[in-house]
């Protein structure tokens, strides 16, 4: 049983069927003058289109990348090299680590870094996001559903407390794990930047795109041919950029269903949980959390000891953040929520898919109940 | 049966898993991450690097067994590393593997056993287990005699030996060598690692300077009269019987012969002056029952046993031995049958 659809989860077999002529007939290189080309780049700039409109953009505001990671670097570090002379970054102690590294790097070569400080649930309140806003700030970024807890940033009012604060800085967010439930439109939140991730919503690995609001100055990460309007170099992956608009429409036509269905089959796997062990703790927030995400401490359990049993009956979950090698470590995010070394090291993420179902959760949530009271 | 295999990524504990695999046993492979840099990334060198998990995670999959990367940093950095620390900076000379196979290893994994479903722990030791008389195990040397580990496995039990394995005990190095090519696993010629894994390949004493600047308060060297023949800049720097990098002309050959941390001072001295004929012991352990009288003694992780009485905590040598650091462990032995060990407070002259 497959409960880790936040790490990532299977594409959709739409993609597959969309992406396959593209791994074949259709090869191009979507840059050159000749036919071949041509039909790549018809194909690459028709999933731009569909891209864009899902989320409320214009086609050339989307710049596709390979990923969270490489958007959210692309974000922070596009909008500080950029030639306006602000360069800070306020964001947010529970962000991503592909932020944070980021926010660290910076901080290492003499930017002014910000980490605002979250409540117990994981929430920054916008106006303490707006206080650290000063002259020198390039940019906020703040993600939209945390990956570990599916804690729901107010990313909205933090953007209008930003801008009301100082309508030069600009707000980006990281809404990779906010996407398969949350309907997002560029305009309504109020943000200039925006991460999505395809493999995270059944689309392809490898790639993603960065919203970029148009009129907003960014230097190039990653320079070259001039790609994306030069603010992503290299050579198209057309494959990957139609998989990944063919996934952003299937789930975003789905998320009624991920707020209902894959709602309940979280909420009675939380119960069953809470019932049969009674000490259990969500950290996932009971209320302003994504319908998906459970991350909850087992205590006097080891968590890297449970999820190895869990794997032993057929059941994959995580501790939310593994390091290279595969070992758990300490989560940055529990703690920032206030949970010692010791606490965290009893927490399990469960996260549910749109290929999760009810049956399967029920059978799951009895087997982690039984091990997790062994451990005890 | 059910086997946790403890494996670092080498060639014996590669083997270990292969073995027991073969031999028809249900296999988990364990990977101990034990120590992280300040930014969190694993050693590049030692028996615990990246590239050792990565091998070690090879051969797992090699043998279709599943395989965990467990944290224990904070386990060994609090155990191992800060005992490492301390005792080089009252002036011991510590073993950090054995404490590490102590606190961490043994301990980590053979008591929570149960925990993670299975039966036995294995390790790829060159050590053996077998039933004595009695029926109950006992802890022999491997069959390797160059290769032997059970110096290093002194302080187990007999409630631990019947709960662990070491499939690779009965085999020499060219025979695991031979297996692990035969099962095609890609560590077969791999070379062994003989760093101290949380130092890596730099100097200890380098390591010793970042982690306990105190340790390194200057100080004298002075010889067996006192007299005064020159300055260090730190106990932690010595050992006893260290000859090179004393710092100090003299006419004939001088040796580490004293460190007093207290006082921060070193004493040379001639190599007649390292001669210790006594042992006073402490934290000594039993593998089953505790003995007294005539033993064989092996006080460095590849030197010869030799022969002692033991008498309470003091261990009585045959004939003088030189050079004996406080700090290091001590194996007693009857033939190839570990007794049990202990640890050197103090030499006796």
């Amino acid at each position: 049983m497959y409960l880790d659809h936040a790490a990532t989860t299977p594409m959709r077999p739409e993609v597959v069927a969309a992406m396959e002529p593209f791994s074949s007939d259709v090869f191009g290189n979507s840059s050159g003058i000749h036919a071949v080309s041509r039909k790549a780049k018809n194909a690459l700039e028709e999933a731009r289109e569909r891209a864009a409109a899902v989320i409320g953009a214009r086609p050339l505001e989307i710049v596709f990348t390979s990923g969270g990671t490489e958007s959210d670097n692309l974000a922070l570090k596009g909008a500080v090299f950029n030639p306006t002379p602000r360069r800070g970054v306020v964001t947010a102690a529970t962000e991503h680590e592909a932020i944070l590294e980021t926010a660290d790097f910076l901080k290492r070569i003499g930017m002014p870094v910000t980490i605002a400080a979250v409540d117990g649930e994981g929430r920054v309140p916008p106006g303490e996001v707006a206080a650290a806003v000063s002259g020198d700030t390039a940019v906020v970024s703040v993600m939209l559903v945390n990956n570990e807890t599916g804690t729901v940033q107010p990313v909205a009012e933090i953007a209008r407390a930003v801008k009301e604060a100082d309508p030069e800085v600009l707000v980006h967010s990281d809404a990779v794990q906010g996407f398969n439930s949350m309907e997002i439109d560029v305009d309504e939140l109020g943000v200039d930047l925006l991460s999505l991730s395809g493999h995270k919503f059944g689309g392809p690995k490898g790639c993603g795109l960065l919203y970029v609001r148009e009129g907003t100055s960014l230097e190039p990460v990653q320079h070259g041919g001039g790609q994306e309007l030069g603010r992503r170099s290299g050579t198209h992956d057309v494959a990957a950029a139609v998989g990944l608009a063919t996934a952003m429409e299937l789930a975003a036509a789905e998320r009624g269903r991920f707020r209902e269905e894959i709602a309940a089959v979280r909420d009675a796997f939380r119960s069953l949980i809470r019932e049969n062990f009674e000490d259990a703790v969500p950290n996932t927030p009971a209320a302003g959390s994504s319908p998906h995400h459970l991350n909850i401490r087992f205590p006097g359990v080891s968590n890297q000891i449970l999820l190895m049993r869990l794997d032993q009956a057929g059941i994959s979950a995580s501790a939310g953040s593994a390091c290279q090698s595969g070992a758990a470590t300490v989560s940055h995010v529990l703690e920032a929520m206030g949970l010692s070394p010791d606490e965290a090291r009893e927490c399990v993420r469960f996260t549910f898919g749109w290929t999760s179902s009810g049956d399967e959760a029920e059978v799951a949530a009895k087997t982690v109940v039984d091990l997790a009271g062994e451990l005890r | 049966m059910k086997a946790l295999v403890a494996m670092s990524g080498g060639v014996d504990s590669s083997v270990a898993a292969g073995l027991m695999k073969e031999r028809g046993h249900e296999v988990i492979g364990v990977t101990l991450k034990l120590w992280s840099g300040p930014g969190g990334e694993a050693p590049t060198a030692g028996c615990c690097t990246v590239s050792d998990a990565e091998d070690a995670r090879r051969v797992a999959g090699q043998l279709d067994v599943p395989y965990y990367v467990l944290d224990y940093t904070e386990e060994f950095g609090g155990g191992v590393v800060e005992r490492f620390v301390s005792d080089y900076a009252s002036g011991r000379t510590p073993n950090p593997c054995i404490e590490c196979n102590r606190t961490v290893k043994f301990d980590a994994l053979l008591s929570n056993l149960d925990d993670f479903d299975c039966d036995v722990l294995v390790t790829g030791h060159h050590a053996r287990i077998e039933m004595g008389d009695d029926g109950r195990p006992v802890l022999l040397r491997g069959r390797d005699a160059d290769k032997d580990q059970s110096y290093v496995l002194s302080m187990l039990g007999r409630a631990q030996l019947a709960r662990l394995r070491f499939p690779v005990g009965d085999l020499t190095k060219t025979q695991v060598r031979a297996v692990a090519a035969e099962l095609g696993l890609r560590t077969a010629g791999k070379p062994e690692s003989m760093d101290i894994c949380f130092v890596g390949r730099r100097d200890y004493r380098s390591f010793l300077r970042d982690r306990a600047p105190h340790a390194f308060a200057p100080g004298t060297i002075v010889d067996t009269d006192g007299r005064r023949l020159g300055d260090h800049d730190g106990v932690a720097g010595f050992t006893i019987g260290q000859r090179r990098g004393l710092g100090v002309a003299t006419g004939e050959p001088r040796y580490v012969v004293d460190i007093d941390p207290d006082t921060a001072t070193v004493v040379v001295g001639t190599r007649d002056r390292l001669g210790v004929s006594a042992l006073q012991l402490s934290a000594i352990s039993w593998v089953a029952e505790p003995a007294m009288g005539a033993v064989t003694a092996q006080y460095r992780a590849h030197g010869e046993a030799v022969g002692a009485t033991l008498e309470g905590p003091t261990l009585i040598f045959d004939t003088p031995q030189e050079a004996v650091a406080p700090g290091q462990t001590v194996s007693f032995y009857r033939g190839d049958e570990v007794l049990g060990g202990g640890l050197i407070a103090a030499a006796v002259a």
